[in-house]
């Protein structure tokens, strides 16, 4: 594999870029893997890398029913930041954060890390007390976060609609340096890339259609391309939790909604960072092609159709104009929808089941992405060990009898 | 966006409509009589089927009724929409730990319904 830098840089240059070779093979599906996992995302890819990388474990498979990063890694906003309230929330979060710093280089692929700064803003003396709570909660946990006050605010981003005189008045923002955005298929790539080169065979256009399970332990599974034997499975589906649940039985805390978003026509650098409202209720940055991404809250109803419906977009713009008023006579480019599996407390599940060898990881809600390096590392853990690392500990299926939830609803970025 | 015919008004936009997640869960009669694990699959565990699902919606801009409805979560067809209390038009797998469909107290369903019928 061709190790990417400045000076293969400039050799392909010069030679008229014929020399770059594939970034990964794709593979014809084994009859056995020492483990298999379903889902070609970034979280896929990323329990992919890790478990070859820190346990070993190099004969395995992702299988991916469409193509790598084609599911909800090429449909979120790809926001980066770890200011949740609680210990478990900050333990998994911050630690993805800590990993995005270096990932680039780890994986040596430009995944566009932007370190731009994070703002969630506040309204009301209400929301100001729970912001400033969040932040003392996360300087506990030792997680970056500051408060702003408005002329702060302006200064920090100065598109922001900063009168008083405004139906919601912007008074204050909790402001996390070190968040900021990436690039969501570069990301997914380098890990495959790095997993393939590790020896992870990744199988594209390949549905899993069953779980084979044997006295309460999964030998292998169905898919579009034959029958595939291995003692271990990891579902990593975004969407699709509950369907893959069901094939081996379960039922889950989840139920699956769209969420929408959309990017505006490029323009000049205008937004230097995330902006985040709860109350006006939407979120918004730019990309580093020029175009306003943004996004808002679910739609109500549960669907699998990655499409929602029109008054949610209505309500999304309407919360961005109050936001930014200069975007008033921009175009939208585009406009999308996601499936995203939610959990009743707003957290993940990553968890051992009652089916031995099966393994989840899922429930991410709408800000999964954010967490990409840590759930994959925490997952693979889970795999290979069979017993939850710290970090996962919190997040098992059992949670939701034992009543031991982490309640985060208050820490997304609107209300859902 | 969908259309979605109310029982009791017809067929009006989805923007005049609630959602209420899944239908024909029942409350356990004693709930201090069940285990945690049977409570947590009442409160928290949901079918959350691909396919054809029995949900509840309310008709919040207009007659202010709950109703159940028939949809393809893979589609966003509707099938049917039906009166609380009523069993669904098509049989459907959801509601209850072993799958089968929980039987609705039809008196507190006639009452949440507001009574009578279309």
């Amino acid at each position: 594999m061709t190790r990417y830098s400045l000076w293969s840089l400039l050799r392909e240059g010069f030679r008229g870029h014929t020399g770059w070779g594939p970034v990964w093979r794709e593979a014809e599906p084994k009859p056995a893997y020492d483990a298999v996992i379903i889902g070609g995302g970034g979280h896929g890819c990323a329990t992919a890398y890790y478990l070859a990388k820190e346990h070993g474990l190099t004969n395995i498979a992702i299988v991916e029913k469409g193509w790598l990063g084609g599911g909800n890694a090429a449909r979120n906003t790809t926001i980066i930041r770890s200011n949740y309230l609680y210990d478990a929330s900050a333990a998994i979060y911050d630690h993805a954060m800590q990993l995005w710093k270096g990932l680039g280089r780890e994986l040596n692929f430009n995944i566009m890390m932007s370190h731009r700064g994070v703002l969630n803003l506040a309204h009301d003396d209400n929301e100001m007390r729970q912001l400033k709570r969040r932040v003392e909660a996360n300087r506990l946990n030792g997680v970056e976060a500051e408060w702003l006050d408005a002329k702060q605010v302006a200064e920090y981003c100065p598109i922001i609609n900063m009168s008083p005189a405004s139906r919601y008045p912007v008074i204050g923002a909790t402001l996390q340096r070190s968040g900021g955005v990436n690039r969501h298929d570069a990301v997914v790539w380098a890990y495959a890339r790095a997993a393939h080169e590790l020896g992870v065979d990744i199988i594209q256009n390949c549905e899993v259609t069953g779980l084979k399970i044997e006295a309460g332990r999964i030998t292998g599974l169905e898919t579009s391309r034959g029958t595939i034997r291995t003692p271990k499975v990891a579902s990593v589906v975004a969407g699709h939790t509950s369907v893959i649940g069901a094939m081996a039985g379960l039922r889950l805390p989840i139920e699956s909604h769209p969420l929408q978003a959309l990017v505006s026509e490029p323009i000049k650098p205008v937004n230097p960072c995330v902006v985040m409202s709860n109350a006006v209720h939407a979120y918004c940055s730019q990309s580093d092609k020029g175009e306003l991404v943004i996004g808002a809250g679910i739609d109500a109803h549960l669907s699998y159709t990655q499409r929602g419906a029109f008054p949610v977009i209505e309500e999304e713009i309407a919360a961005v104009l109050e936001l930014f008023p200069i975007f008033s006579r921009l175009k939208l480019m585009r406009h999308w929808g996601g499936i995203v599996d939610i959990c009743p407390d707003a957290s993940p599940i990553i968890s051992k089941t009652p089916v031995k060898g099966f393994y989840l990881n899922g429930g991410w809600g709408t800000g999964g992405w954010k967490a990409t390096p840590a759930s994959g590392h925490a997952l693979a853990d889970l795999v290979a060990r069979d017993e939850p690392n710290a970090i996962a500990a919190p997040y098992t299926l059992e949670r939701f009898t034992t009543g031991k939830l982490v309640a985060e609803h208050g820490a997304a970025a609107v209300a859902h | 966006m969908f259309r979605i015919r109310c029982p009791y008004c017809g067929e009006r936009d989805q923007i005049e409509f609630g959602y209420g997640g899944e239908a024909h869960i029942a409350r356990p009669r004693e709930p201090e009589a069940i285990s945690d694990a049977q409570w947590a699959d009442y409160v928290f565990m949901r079918t959350n089927t691909k396919g054809l699902f029995a949900e509840r919606w309310v008709h919040s801009a207009g007659c202010r009724r709950w109703f159940n409805a028939l949809r393809d979560t893979a589609t966003d067809r509707f099938v049917a929409t039906y009166v609380i209390g009523e069993a669904p038009p098509l049989p459907v797998t959801q509601g209850a730990d072993d799958g089968a469909p929980v039987e609705e107290d039809a008196e507190a369903a006639a009452d949440l319904a507001g009574g009578g019928r279309p």
